[in-house]
């Protein structure tokens, strides 16, 4: 693998400053969670909710500590220093065992210092024991859904973090705060409750007054970091950096009360919103410029016109920018999940390239200008995705994977004509849609408009799992789901479908139930007022973003395991009942002893069945017959903010611990194994390389989904040269054309995997590609790089 | 109907594009440093894969023929008594044995093929028919390239030109590009290490030049056989003295197919071997040029 070439392309200032984020241990910062405790207790009077929530924000904004640290140009942490996480006691606590977890786990720790614990166990602990979102939410919760998320058919996204899985457009761009709060100013003035007859009137005051008061508070903190610049430049002994340091104050003055007219303070503003969105909530996430290219393009432009900006100059701010974004790892989890999960990323996913707004080629300057820095930083975080249009030129496409070649998993590809098709397909404006994009893993969201939650990751083959076992859970003999019949009775392998089928209906109707409760309780607790100033159209509507103020509702269900459910149904209607020379009564049996002493029948189903991967249409069928079921349970039903449901096929890494709650499955799998992952074939199963692949998997209608995602791990010879390079886009571009949504490669070798799962100290800098994101493969989990080290090579 | 022993798809260094390479069992040579091993044999074979066997012995018991056994842990084979039904093939669950070369008709090749269509249009890529020698099942070949013709689909054959001329010439006018072996100028070298004479191959190579077809000549660079001075030297001046010089391209020896041999239960005599230094490969492409020849390395261009 070719060594980073990333250290001679940037400065020694942007060196200093990546070095610094990538050697800070991340720890957890109590600083949010005391000031909010603080404020929470000081407080007399009663407050709507959106009001108690703006002034908190207001009053973090106030107290928080400014870092500016040297060499710095694009400035602000969330926390007090870089890598220091805040945690969200409102939304979920934090136990003291969570934070001795956190602080003692192999990978992804945070430091947790005495003083922290201290706090925590102080003050934060014992005021929102039993006020949390997370308490309130398992209060209301129905008993089903219980039972179901015990047993693992399903996780839920926010009960541990606040939705708010959107992304940014252009509005920040063109215009000030100042001019976001004159438009509220406006609206409150015009609404009226006895003239308009509008009831909600009087409630959509406080909402719109609440957006004001944050607006001001963003203002404000900004102020506080131009102050602290100004102060920081009057001690200053170096000329050079003093003007650094009177710019910084000259920008923070300017932004983000009012618009931008450069390229540093364009960046700048955005950071401060940043900020903003990741201080007042821990959002299901992602949040990030979206089309940044696009933003950029009249900053550089007009810089480079009139000279006051080099295209080196505008690489230094947006390294540095970059750097900002590695500096925030992702709030930890709390339960169980804090010793589970395997990562310190946020899912800021940075696109470039795909359409402009009438449908032209979005392909500039700065797009290669990103991608260049994308080489260079090799960070994990912000995630970078490149947006392909069958308008985009090759030569775009050629410069992505000539960083993909270099073993680091970024930038993944998208297809900007089938997430087009697909934000229309749900009701979004052909503009809307084109300005839009994929982030997170791979969601596509109609930029600046959109709430669009993932609200969790349903298990496909447990759910098959359950039906065997007619509604009870194997692993704990209780009884979960519905008595969908006794399988030794059903005579085809339709009736066994049919059974399948209503089970996976009655698990999403509960999931859909317990998502009605969640919905309503972040909308009547815990609205969001700066985020909501960001996400059209809040600001008109006078609604909360949590409460269908966005222009755009959408809520998702990711299924997980399609390939493995594929499998597992072609093998047993293909041995059960159509050759029939396995009894089902004896695949259970088999299955249940975890194929002990049954090599030989457990070696038959993983090679003696069509599998799901190979451009073969017997497995394939089954895939899509499974996608249909799954598609006609979840798309178009209701939510409670207005908005419609929609399907999702991605896992971030719960495959690994979906795997872990099913027994032997009849593909061949052991229990407690992954299963498969997004839309890609169970790890090992396509042995007929990636273009059998491709075209089984895009024999799927991707444009009935809101994102699909797709792993395809290719040693580096398949690159190699002008040539290899060549008939790599051309291989892209062939899945594009066959309507793929997604695709994303890791280019390493499995020898090179091994070797750094043996020696993590010599690997230290390999990033992998896990899911939908890029992560430090030494920071994975031993069965997590194990499974990556599976996933079928494909070698020319 | 032909014997097949494997179609690849996704084939980056055979032809142009992607392609789907068609390997066509059988071949009249023995090439030392083969990578195909299993195409040599112009019927189906068996092979065992070790590692892969979990001594159940299903093969054991499907065996009509008492051909095989199992002494300690792995089966063995007695080689007197197998007829090569391949039943014990069809018990293996783990597929440690497989048949080799499969009876294949022209539509059921065919429909491999054009799977992958989407993936030769945006590539200009297309079907290769490959071995083993192709040219040994001479009809079989020529009704795919008529076949893959109808479909629009880019053609080529690569061939070691170890055939009569007018079997030659009969596929050289349905395909779209030939890929022709040279290995070794001199008879006697020649001999030695593909067990067959170059006479026919070299006055073959000459035939087609007159025709002017779509040829890329492929030379195997192989460290102590056939990268000599005077090897090299021969070779180029051959080349460029026919009436259409075409282009070489040059493929650095790598020894991929070693493990195969083993599971043929065939001996790899070039084991000492190891694949050209990038400066060695230089010293040959320099060599060569002196012949004003286009050259390529694996398909590649000078950079």
């Amino acid at each position: 693998m070719r060594e980073t070439s990333g250290t001679t392309e940037m400065t020694e200032r942007v060196a200093r400053l990546r070095r610094r984020s990538l050697e800070t241990a991340p720890s957890l910062s109590m600083e949010r969670a005391k000031l909010l405790t603080d404020f929470h207790s000081r407080l007399q009077e009663s407050l709507s909710a959106p009001m108690r929530r703006a002034l908190a924000f207001q009053y973090l904004m106030e107290h928080k500590a400014i870092c500016i640290l040297p060499g710095e140009l694009i400035v602000g942490e969330r926390g007090p220093a870089p890598k220091a996480t805040y945690t969200y006691p409102e939304i979920c606590c934090h136990t003291l065992e969570d934070l001795d977890i956190l602080d003692a786990r192999d990978t992804t720790a945070y430091t947790v210092s005495g003083r922290a614990r201290r706090v925590h166990a102080e003050e934060v602990l014992p005021y929102w024991k039993g006020r949390t979102m997370r308490e309130r939410i398992f209060r209301e919760m129905i008993p089903e859904w219980k039972a179901a998320y015990k047993a693992g058919v399903f996780t839920e996204f926010m009960e541990q973090r606040s939705p708010g899985h959107t992304v940014l457009d252009d509005k920040i761009y063109h215009r000030g705060l100042k001019d976001f709060e004159g438009e509220i100013l406006t609206h409150l003035e015009s609404l009226d409750e006895l003239q308009d007859r509008d009831p909600e009137a009087r409630v959509k005051k406080e909402h719109l007054k609440a957006m004001a008061v944050c607006a001001r508070s963003l203002i404000h903190f900004a102020g506080r970091y131009a102050e602290a610049a100004r102060a920081l430049a009057a001690t200053e002994v170096d000329a050079d950096r003093r003007a650094e340091l009177d710019r910084i104050t000259e920008v923070c003055t300017r932004v983000p009360a009012l618009p931008p007219r450069d390229f540093h303070e364009a960046l700048q503003y955005y950071w401060f919103v940043h900020l903003g969105v990741i201080i007042e909530l821990n959002t299901w996430d992602a949040f990030n410029p979206g089309r940044l290219d696009r933003h950029l393009l009249p900053f550089y432009e007009k810089g480079i016109r009139k000279g006051t900006l080099t295209r080196e100059e505008a690489k230094e701010l947006l390294q540095c920018f970059w750097v900002k974004f590695n500096n925030q790892p992702a709030p930890p989890k709390v339960g169980v999940t804090a010793q589970e999960s395997s990562t310190y990323t946020d899912f800021s996913l940075i696109n470039t390239g795909g359409l402009k707004a009438d449908g032209s080629d979005a392909v500039n300057e700065v797009t290669f200008l990103i991608l260049d820095v994308i080489e260079s930083m090799r960070l994990v975080q912000p995630s970078s995705c490149v947006q392909v249009s069958r308008k985009n030129p090759d030569r775009f496409l050629k410069r992505a994977a000539r960083i993909l070649r270099t073993g680091y998993g970024q930038p993944s590809l998208f297809n900007t004509d089938v997430i087009v098709q697909e934000l229309e397909r749900q009701g979004k404006s052909l503009t809307d849609a084109r300005n839009g994009g994929a982030s997170g893993c791979v969601e596509a969201g109609a930029f600046g408009k959109e709430n669009y939650n993932l609200t969790g990751y349903l298990n496909l083959p447990k759910i098959l799992e359950i039906t065997l076992h007619r509604g009870v859970d194997a692993s704990t003999e209780r009884t979960i789901g519905i008595d969908s019949g006794d399988p030794s009775a059903f005579e085809t392998f339709g009736d066994l479908y049919l059974a399948f089928e209503k089970q996976l209906e009655y698990f999403v109707d509960i999931k859909i139930r317990g998502n009605d409760v969640i919905e309503r309780l972040y909308a009547r607790h815990m609205p969001a007022p700066f985020l909501s100033l960001m996400i059209d159209d809040c600001l008109i509507t006078g609604r909360d973003y949590h409460d269908g103020g966005a222009r755009y509702n959408t809520s998702y269900i990711q299924g997980v395991g399609l390939g493995s459910l594929t499998d597992i149904l072609t093998a047993i209607r293909h041995h059960v009942y159509e050759a029939r020379t396995l009894p089902l009564g004896k695949l259970l049996s088999a299955l249940g002893e975890n194929f002990e002493g049954r090599e030989r029948l457990r070696q038959v189903l993983l090679n003696r069945t069509p599998r799901f991967g190979n451009d073969d249409d017997e497995a394939d069928d089954m895939m899509l017959r499974i996608f249909e079921s799954f598609f006609r349970t979840v798309d178009g039903r209701p939510n409670t903010r207005g908005g419609t449901y929609h399907i999702n096929l991605l896992p971030t890494t719960v495959h690994v611990y979906f795997g872990s709650l099913i027994g032997a499955t009849a593909d061949g799998r052991r229990a407690g194994e992954p299963i498969s992952e997004g839309v890609s074939p169970v790890q090992g199963a396509d042995q007929r390389g990636p273009t059998a692949v491709f075209k089984s998997v895009a024999k799927m209608d991707h444009v009935r989904t809101g994102g699909t995602l797709l792993n395809l791990k290719l040693t580096p010879q398949c690159l190699e040269g002008e040539v290899g390079l060549t008939k790599f886009v051309q291989l892209v571009r062939s899945y594009f054309r066959l309507g793929g949504h997604h695709v994303q490669f890791n280019v390493v070798d499995a020898a090179t995997l091994r070797d750094a799962k043996a020696n993590p100290e010599k690997h230290r800098n390999l990033i992998v590609r896990v899911a939908g994101y890029s992560d430090y493969f030494c920071d994975l989990t031993g069965t997590l790089q194990d499974e990556i080290i599976t996933r079928t090579e494909h070698t020319p | 109907m032909g014997l097949i022993f494997d179609i690849k798809k996704f084939a980056l260094h055979d032809g142009a594009g992607i392609r789907t390479t068609v390997f066509l069992k059988g071949c009249p040579l023995r090439c030392r440093w083969c990578h195909n091993p299993e195409g040599l044999v112009p019927k189906p074979e068996i092979t065992f894969r070790e590692r892969r066997c979990i001594g159940c012995g299903a093969c054991v018991d499907a065996c009509e023929h008492e051909a095989l056994s199992i002494p300690d842990g792995a089966p063995v084979t007695d080689e007197d008594h197998c007829v090569r039904c391949g039943t014990c093939t069809e018990a293996c669950a783990t597929l440690a044995r497989e048949v080799v070369g499969r009876e294949m008709t022209v539509d059921a090749v065919m429909e491999e093929i054009l799977k992958d269509v989407v993936f030769y249009t945006e590539s200009d890529g297309g079907a290769t028919f490959s071995g083993g020698e192709p040219l040994m099942q001479p009809d079989f070949l020529d009704a795919l390239l008529v076949a893959c013709r109808a479909e629009g689909i880019h053609t080529a054959v690569d061939t070691s030109g170890f055939a009569p001329m007018e079997i030659l010439r009969g596929m050289a006018a349905l395909a779209d590009l030939i890929l022709y072996d040279l290995k070794l100028m001199d008879e006697e070298r020649h001999r030695d290490h593909t067990g067959g004479t170059n006479a026919g191959i070299l006055e073959n190579l000459g035939a087609l030049s007159r025709d002017a077809r779509n040829v890329v000549v492929r030379v195997p660079v192989i460290p102590g056989i056939n990268d000599d001075a005077e090897n090299l030297d021969d070779l180029g001046a051959f080349v460029a003295s026919l009436p259409t010089p075409f282009p070489l391209d040059l493929l650095p020896y790598q020894h991929m197919g070693m493990d195969k041999y083993v599971r043929f239960g065939l001996c790899y005599t070039l084991s000492g071997v190891k694949p050209p230094s990038e400066e060695a490969m230089a010293d040959v492409v320099r060599r060569l040029e002196r012949f004003k020849l286009r050259i390529t390395v694996h398909g590649e261009g000078p950079q």
